[in-house]
């Protein structure tokens, strides 16, 4: 494939690196390097995901009915992401789909639980620092104790906020985090009453929590800098499951694709079908994979994923509050498409909002309390679940024998789709705050805060299928190559004598 | 109790007696569990896994199997057996790939909550990772030998209880392994049932029912308590 912009500098000798590692306030490990020239000009940009997990080699040879609990510990704040799209994958293998409409309303309300605590935990705990003192302030404020010592209310709100939608998971699941609650057909517990009141007595409060939330999310985002007006506006297509009726739907719906420009390019396309839409292409550079659009290719067929495609790629959202706020966001902008990546911020409370909201209507919901909790049905050899999880969609794929173990599996991850994107964002912000400046921690700082705006999990990301390409140096203490080796994405071994290009910027 | 009764001295508390007892068995009568891995009340005792090890009379001996004796004083919870007892139950997770986050067996375990009891946080020896495949040739029942202890409560329960003999113990010292009575040597060639005792009364995850996985809600399982964290 070839190359972006600054994705791999010209000649890379002789340029001077910078490397920001580790990313700090997210999830996982990742750093970005950039190549600079004599005159501090940007050469090259990369976000590079410098751990291996390979859960897909892993889940192979083990039971289907293991899986849905065994995937959660692709992470410890979106857990019941993965929970829920191996259950629905394997739903469709144990011939339990559509589970009982019980078993369905128990697992939205603990993906809406989910998507309350995560979201809460990114905003008041990860990104907040940034927003509240100014990307530039010093690191010893930039942080979540910073902000409880200056701003001591929105601290403690974002922690009880994310407190109530943890709880939410533990009665649907019997744990805060890596629960059993989900199983292949069904559920294997109803909520109990007692524990649904105390949850109950709280919404008022909650909810008045997830308001000021937008509130504050707004307030920050239209007072920015007015150099930040367009930070990291990085125009891209906008991927998500949307309900049959064009409403925002987390988990359970149609793939709708939107175009940057926001025409709808993709509408209603079964998730079962999602290989004919996307694809993934690997880089030696990196271990997370970059998946694109099948009839845009490898090189224009990026997109992106996650609140900020979401709030604008649904017709409407089905809570009253919370579409309120989406029609705020959207008149706030004009009715235009937005590709500023701190919008992101702001998109991401309004589903907060919406998750306490349809939260708060499930527990209404006497079918939560009980009824059949599980499906039975005849079995097949496949199956494919899709969830929007809290950074965007998820899609679980499994292949299972007839001695019920797994004999494949493919994982893509909400932060994997956004891998270009954020690439992109990355480049955006290094060719605007930092080409041709003194680099400060201030400056490079920047270049985090656009990463950060996607809340990119990067242990989630790195679960590649097949060989991943992987370029081997041996060099002499002058610098001189000895020895090169590159194997590439197929697996093939390459001997050139030659440093690739990609190696350079490891 | 009458004051007939005979007795022995069980770390100070006097537990009686019935013909036939062993130490294990009258002290699960009076209230006091001897830990254990190997022992079911449903089949004979083998003391092969030795965590029941007591000082009778101060002399270690199997509980399970060692019978009881009137006037015996009898020592379970000594700090010396009790670290026995975890450099044992470490070493039984070094020797195969125990997983517990993904276990089926969670909170049905008796591995699991046996080190629980004694304590352990570590693995203190260094893991051997063995490689064992899965055999998920039979039908119904899953056997997981990366999780076997060699218990030998299923090579009991078949031949006591089912009367098949499916399972014995094969092999010497540490490639010691449960071995399966099938031409190909594999489950689902053999005689066993799903509904044999012996599919069912692993103490660990080595032998499952299949297709059960997770049925159990975390808070209703075997060994959950009010402390089993949420």
């Amino acid at each position: 494939m070839n190359t972006r912009p600054l994705e791999t500098a010209d000649n890379p000798a002789g340029l001077r690196r910078i490397a920001i590692d580790p990313l700090s306030r997210v999830e996982g490990h990742g750093k970005v390097t950039l190549l600079l020239d004599d005159d501090n000009r940007v050469r090259q940009a990369r976000l590079h995901i410098v751990e291996f997990r390979g859960f897909e080699k892993f889940i192979e040879g083990r039971p289907y009915w293991e899986v849905p609990v065994m995937v959660q510990r692709l992470c410890g704040i979106c857990p019941v992401s993965h929970h829920l799209a191996a259950s629905k994958a394997l739903d469709r293998v144990a011939g339990g789909w559509p589970v009982p409409p019980a078993a369905e309303h128990i697992r939205r309300l603990m993906h809406y639980g989910q998507i309350v605590q995560s979201h809460a935990l990114h905003f008041f705990h990860l990104a907040s620092p940034d927003l509240l003192f100014g990307f530039d302030a010093g690191v010893d404020q930039r942080n979540i104790v910073g902000v409880a010592a200056a701003f001591p209310d929105a601290a403690r709100q974002g922690i009880l906020l994310r407190k109530f939608g943890q709880e939410v998971i533990r009665i649907t699941s019997g744990k805060r985090i890596h629960g059993t609650g989900s199983i292949p057909g069904g559920m294997n517990r109803a909520v109990d009453p007692a524990e649904r009141d105390a949850l109950r007595a709280e919404l008022p409060q909650v909810l008045a929590w997830a308001q000021d939330a937008v509130t504050l999310a707004r307030r920050l985002h239209e007072n920015l800098p007015t150099r930040y007006a367009d930070f990291a506006d990085t125009p891209a297509a906008m991927m998500s499951l949307v309900g049959h009726d064009g409403a925002m739907e987390l988990y359970d719906g149609v793939l709708r694709l939107r175009e940057s420009d926001g025409r709808i390019a993709v509408d209603g396309f079964d998730d079962q079908r999602y290989r004919e839409l996307i694809d993934e292409a690997v880089r030696p550079w990196t271990y997370m994979k970059f998946p694109y659009r099948r009839s845009l290719g490898v090189d224009d067929g990026w997109y992106r994923v996650g609140p900020l495609a979401r709030v604008q790629n649904c017709d409407f959202i089905p809570t009253p509050n919370a579409e309120a706020a989406r029609q705020a966001f959207v008149a706030a902008h004009g009715g235009r498409p937005v590709h500023a990546v701190l919008a992101t911020h702001w998109a991401r409370m309004v589903e907060l909002l919406h998750g306490v909201e349809t939260v708060a209507a499930l527990l209404d919901d006497p079918l939560i309390t009980g009824g059949p909790l599980q499906a039975e049905g005849p079995r097949q050899r496949s199956g494919i679940g899709i969830i929007e999880a809290p950074r965007g969609t998820l899609i679980h794929e499994y292949e299972v024998g007839d001695d019920d173990l797994v004999t494949r599996c493919n994982l893509i991850v909400s932060t994997t789709h956004n891998n270009q994107a954020m690439n992109e964002a990355v480049r955006t912000v290094a060719l605007r705050y930092l080409d041709g400046e003194t680099i400060t921690e201030g400056l490079l700082n920047h270049i985090e805060v656009a990463i950060r705006a996607y809340d990119p999990c990067l242990s989630c990301a790195t679960h590649a299928l097949g060989q991943m390409p992987l370029a081997v140096s041996l060099r002499a203490a002058d610098g001189r190559v000895l020895d090169h080796v590159l194997r590439s994405s197929t697996g093939e071994l390459l001997r050139d004598g030659q440093a690739h290009d990609a190696e350079a910027a490891q | 109790m009458s004051a007939v009764d005979p007795t022995f001295d069980l770390d100070g508390q006097p537990i009686a007696l019935q013909p036939g007892d062993t130490i294990l068995t009258a002290a699960a009568r009076a209230g006091h569990e001897v830990p254990h891995l190997c022992w079911s009340a449903e089949v004979s005792a083998s003391a092969s896994c030795r965590l029941c090890t007591v000082l009778a009379d101060g002399r270690p001996v199997a509980a399970c199997v060692t019978p009881a004796v009137a006037g015996q004083k009898v020592e379970c919870r000594t700090a010396l057996l009790a670290t026995q007892r975890l450099r044992l139950l470490q070493m039984l997770f070094v020797e195969g790939n125990h997983f517990c986050p993904g276990c089926e067996k969670s909170g049905h375990c008796l591995l699991q909550v046996q080190a629980e009891r004694a304590g352990m946080t570590d693995l203190n020896f260094e893991v051997l990772n063995p490689e064992r495949p899965v055999d998920a040739s039979h039908p119904d029942v899953l056997f997981e030998p990366n999780r076997c202890i060699l218990c030998q409560l299923c090579v009991r329960a078949s031949e006591e209880i089912d009367g098949k003999r499916v399972f014995a113990i094969g092999g010497h010292g540490i490639a010691t392994r449960l071995v399966i009575d099938s031409a190909s040597g594999r489950l689902g060639d053999s005689a066993l049932s799903v509904d044999d005792r012996a599919a069912h009364i692993c103490p660990v995850g080595a032998l499952l029912p299949k297709r059960v996985g997770f049925a159990v809600p975390i808070g209703r399982r075997r060994f959950d308590t009010g402390d089993t964290r949420g």
